[in-house]
């Protein structure tokens, strides 16, 4: 069940493009046509499907505080979490070479049109973002791990998707020119993630976890209210007893 | 500019508007969006890049001619996170409650396009004085957007600069909320940074038309 619920989760609720926005710059500059969006898309699910793990593996035993148990007593102290930005993007960095590698040797039409994008995989914010939340996250096991991975890779991949069938299709309206291209996409995104936002809802419900998720904006908000409710309070309380 | 040549001053001057990295380049989007609810936390943002990418660009133009370039992108990668590691530590020790706001997000200056970008186009072609003019003329153009979006969200969506109440207090109903304003809550959500950036990209364009896009 859990499992389901985080898949889910990573595609509609958390979705790397629309809740947290990462790897934008590939998704305005690929969405272009559908075709090539699907290649990255692709693209990302398989690396954030086998990065995430493996990041996951190291933070374990290597990198988390005490993680290093495992080779004896002696090194239980350690803490080694502020090399985790280094050690991961280095796994990343090699993962995305291997993906190039491949890419190129079986699927050259890809490769071309993939261009300087595919090396900029590397830095797609989207991958190291996946690495860093599954950290934050604390998610608790290796399967976790990958389900967390496959599923923030089909978010990216729906969104990119999504967004290029509109930019195709928006060619056709009369968009004012200076909007033209990037401006608009950049609207229609926000009006995406605003729906987006809708699906906030689907997991609440009795579901005592979901405040420890809640954007920090969110919170912040909430927080707020908080603050105007116990100051209206003392107002009332201040003009009953002047009263 | 005395001490630049025309040039040099064309490659801090060129990012902040007509080739500006968010707008027309279209790099390094993620974090502009994710943490601009705030001023504050824009400016250290900026400040974040500006040292990363300016202090980078250097030593990847040091290093141009001994980088093999089949493993360019682990290299760049290596010496941007060793950047980051040393920006991240230092705002944990001295503003450790800004830190926990950006959370992630300075650990993902390492994937910020612009940075790779500009080493990619700039620094592997240039000179070190050059770079670090380019680098830091990237930054700045970032840090403009950056604080153009941190300065309406705040301003609009909590009615506060820096944390000053400059529309007045909303509880006690001074200054302008006393006439009936109310601040929109909508604009710290995370979708009106999109929408802030596209209408600033509608400006600039409008402004200056050969940056049009053909349709």
């Amino acid at each position: 069940m859990e499992y389901i619920e985080l898949f889910f989760k990573s595609i509609f609720i958390d979705n790397m493009v629309f809740a947290t926005f990462l790897g934008m710059c590939s998704y305005l500059a690929i969405s272009k046509k559908v075709s090539t969006s699907v290649g990255m898309g692709a693209a990302v699910i398989f690396v954030l499907t086998v990065t995430v793990p493996l990041n996951w593996l190291l933070d374990q035993y290597i990198l988390q505080e005490g993680a290093l148990a495992w080779l004896g007593p002696e090194f239980a102290e350690y803490d080694l979490s502020f090399l985790s930005f280094i050690m991961f993007i280095a796994t990343i960095a090699t993962m995305v070479q291997l993906v190039e590698i491949i890419v190129e040797k079986f699927s050259p039409a890809l490769y071309n049109s993939l261009g300087i994008f595919l090396p900029l995989i590397a830095v797609n914010c989207a991958i190291l973002g996946g690495s860093l939340f599954m950290q934050s996250r604390e998610i608790p096991s290796f399967g976790l791990a990958v389900t967390y991975g496959v599923g923030s890779g089909i978010g990216w991949f729906l969104a990119i998707l999504a967004i290029a069938a509109i930019r195709e299709k928006i060619r056709y309206s009369a968009v004012p020119p200076a909007l033209r291209g990037l401006g608009i996409t950049f609207i229609i995104t926000g009006l995406m993630a605003i729906g987006f936002m809708s699906f906030g809802g689907m997991l609440t419900g009795g579901d005592e976890e979901k405040k420890d998720t809640k954007p920090e904006v969110e919170a912040k908000l909430e927080l707020d209210k908080k603050k105007k409710e116990e100051s209206a309070k003392i107002i009332a309380a201040n003009n009953t007893i002047n009263e | 500019m005395g001490i630049l040549s025309k040039k040099d001053a064309a490659l801090i001057k060129d990012p902040l508007f007509d080739n500006n990295p968010i707008t027309i380049q279209v790099l390094g989007i993620c974090s502009a969006l994710a943490i601009t609810a705030e001023l504050k936390a824009s400016i250290v943002m900026a400040l974040s890049v500006l040292f990363v990418l300016g202090v980078g660009n250097v030593v990847i133009s040091l290093m141009r001619n001994i980088i093999p370039s089949k493993i360019r992108i682990i290299v760049q990668l290596i010496v941007v996170a060793s950047l980051v590691i040393i920006v991240d530590l230092v705002l944990k020790a001295f503003a450790y409650e800004l830190s926990k706001t950006l959370s992630v997000f300075v650990g993902l200056i390492i994937t910020n396009c612009i940075i790779m970008g500009r080493f990619e186009a700039f620094a592997l072609g240039n000179g070190p004085w050059k770079s670090f003019l380019d680098g830091v003329g990237n930054a700045l153009g970032y840090g403009v957007i950056l604080v153009i979006v941190g300065f309406f969200r705040e301003l609009l969506g909590s009615g506060t600069l820096l944390g000053f109440k400059v529309l007045g207090d909303p509880i006690e109903k001074t200054g302008l909320y006393a006439i009936g304003y109310e601040n929109n809550g909508f604009m710290l959500l995370s979708p009106m940074a999109l929408i802030v950036v596209g209408i600033i990209i509608w400006v600039q364009r409008s402004k200056n038309k050969t940056l049009i896009e053909e349709a």
